[in-house]
């Protein structure tokens, strides 16, 4: 139990968030109105998305070192939870870009980017499906994890950030602090950041154990069998 | 610095026998180019049923369609096409980063090469929107070092997994996708016939992308070379 607070913490800050985020004050900005609470779901998944990534890139460096395959399984969970974030976002996004930019895709390069960035992590899991031997699986999506990774990182934080966007933050476009004057929405918005990420940690956490338990079994199986 | 030496002439040996086998079978060669002949002689009947269709924009895509694929085609030979056992023969021989290294160089001037002629193809049967032609060179050989970079690196681990050309595929495109946005980015100022200069924040950020797929690509390529 000790070492649960942090679950427990995970799903309060985000039923705080969900709550606060639909019900506290906002600031009242043309156009954007009240959707701008869409910023404390979107964004933080976003935010979510890259840590999830970070730590599945992480986990394939480690197994390259040292070929341990329970890395590859947490390489593996945290890419899928990572993947299910950033599908999240980019739906999230959509129904904000629907109601401030008239239509849900609207060609902004950073919508672009991150479509192509979770193109790059579909193909990761194409490429596992496609290798038989389990070793050899693991090595290769290892490689193409960090590849992919670092292939990553000009399309969602340099290029949009190059032309213009009508993204906060891109194109010389000022971030989100110019909208927030006086840094109430902060209050919720870090909240809900650490809520996505350890509550992404949580899933990808049980991921985990269902894997190793299926393993696990298939070993008494085949063992019963033999 | 010995070991750079000996590593050097290695790399330059590698590249030779590259360069041998690739002029010694000339089917693969000459069948790249029919490829490509074929590819811009289709676009040209097709656009020819009604002139001046092709406008700049429709020029530029066509032209960055055409040598992606077939820059993705030319790649995945490299490993997909080996036979098994020659890459034991050669890890015996020598360490994979001199492999990796000459593979490298050996398709960028195959890319350059393929994408220059896939100019000169275009300019003869379509037209020439292209108003500061040094630029959109430099563009070309860098586009044709991103592709070779990052597409020798996923041609290894395509040639690994089942069904590699389509897995090649699939792999290989989200990944180039950022160096082809900036190259057509750059396509267009080049039609627009804008100042060089324009162009240099671009170039900057596909040189720096490129040593970035460059240095992982050398990194990584042992760890697929050892399975």
């Amino acid at each position: 139990m000790k070492k649960q607070w942090w679950k427990i913490s995970a799903a309060l800050l985000l039923i705080y968030s969900v709550v606060g985020g639909l019900l506290f004050e906002v600031p009242r900005l043309n156009i954007v109105n009240e959707t701008i609470r869409a910023l404390y779901f979107h964004v933080p998944m976003w935010f979510g998305m890259v840590a999830m990534f970070l730590v599945s890139t992480y986990h394939a460096i480690q197994y390259l070192r040292n070929s341990q395959s329970i890395h590859d399984t947490y390489s593996i969970s945290f890419a899928t939870i990572g993947l299910v974030l950033g599908l999240l976002g980019i739906v999230t996004g959509m129904i904000w870009a629907n109601y401030t930019w008239g239509s849900p895709w609207h060609g902004d390069p950073k919508q672009n980017g991150a479509a192509i960035a979770l193109l790059v992590y579909f193909a990761y899991f194409i490429l596992r499906g496609s290798v038989a031997n389990q070793e050899q699986r693991s090595r290769l999506s290892a490689v193409y994890n960090i590849f992919a990774f670092a292939a990553m990182i000009p399309l969602i934080f340099i290029i949009p950030r190059m032309t213009s966007s009508m993204h906060p933050g891109s194109g010389g476009n000022p971030g989100f602090n110019m909208y927030d004057l006086d840094s109430k929405m902060r209050m919720v918005f870090y909240p809900a950041v650490i809520g996505w990420i350890a509550m992404g940690t949580w899933i990808a956490s049980l991921l985990v154990r269902t894997h190793l338990l299926t393993e696990k079994l298939e070993e008494l199986e085949d063992e019963q069998n033999s | 610095m010995p070991s750079l030496k000996k590593n050097l002439t290695k790399i330059k040996t590698l590249l030779k026998k590259e360069l041998t086998l690739e002029l010694r079978r000339k089917s693969v060669f000459s069948g790249l180019a029919l490829y490509l002949f074929s590819t811009v002689f289709i676009y040209y009947l097709t656009f020819n049923l009604r002139q001046n269709l092709i406008s700049p924009l429709v020029w530029s895509a066509l032209f960055w369609v055409t040598i992606l694929f077939s820059s993705i085609n030319t790649i995945a030979k490299s490993f997909i096409g080996e036979k098994r056992g020659q890459d034991l023969y050669f890890y015996s021989l020598v360490s994979p980063e001199s492999i990796v290294l000459s593979k490298l160089i050996y398709n960028f001037l195959l890319c350059l090469v393929l994408a220059l002629a896939g100019l000169g193809l275009f300019v003869l049967f379509l037209s020439n929107p292209i108003e500061t032609t040094w630029p959109f060179i430099l563009t070309i050989a860098l586009t044709a070092w991103g592709f070779a970079a990052s597409l020798t690196l996923l041609s290894g681990i395509a040639a690994k997994a089942n069904n590699s050309h389509i897995v090649m595929t699939v792999l290989s495109f989200p990944i180039v996708i950022s160096i082809l946005l900036l190259s057509i980015k750059i396509t267009k100022n080049c039609i627009d016939g804008l100042e060089a200069s324009t162009n240099y924040d671009e170039l900057l950020t596909m040189v720096a992308i490129n040593c970035l797929v460059t240095a992982a690509s050398y990194l990584l390529f042992p760890y697929i070379w050892r399975t």
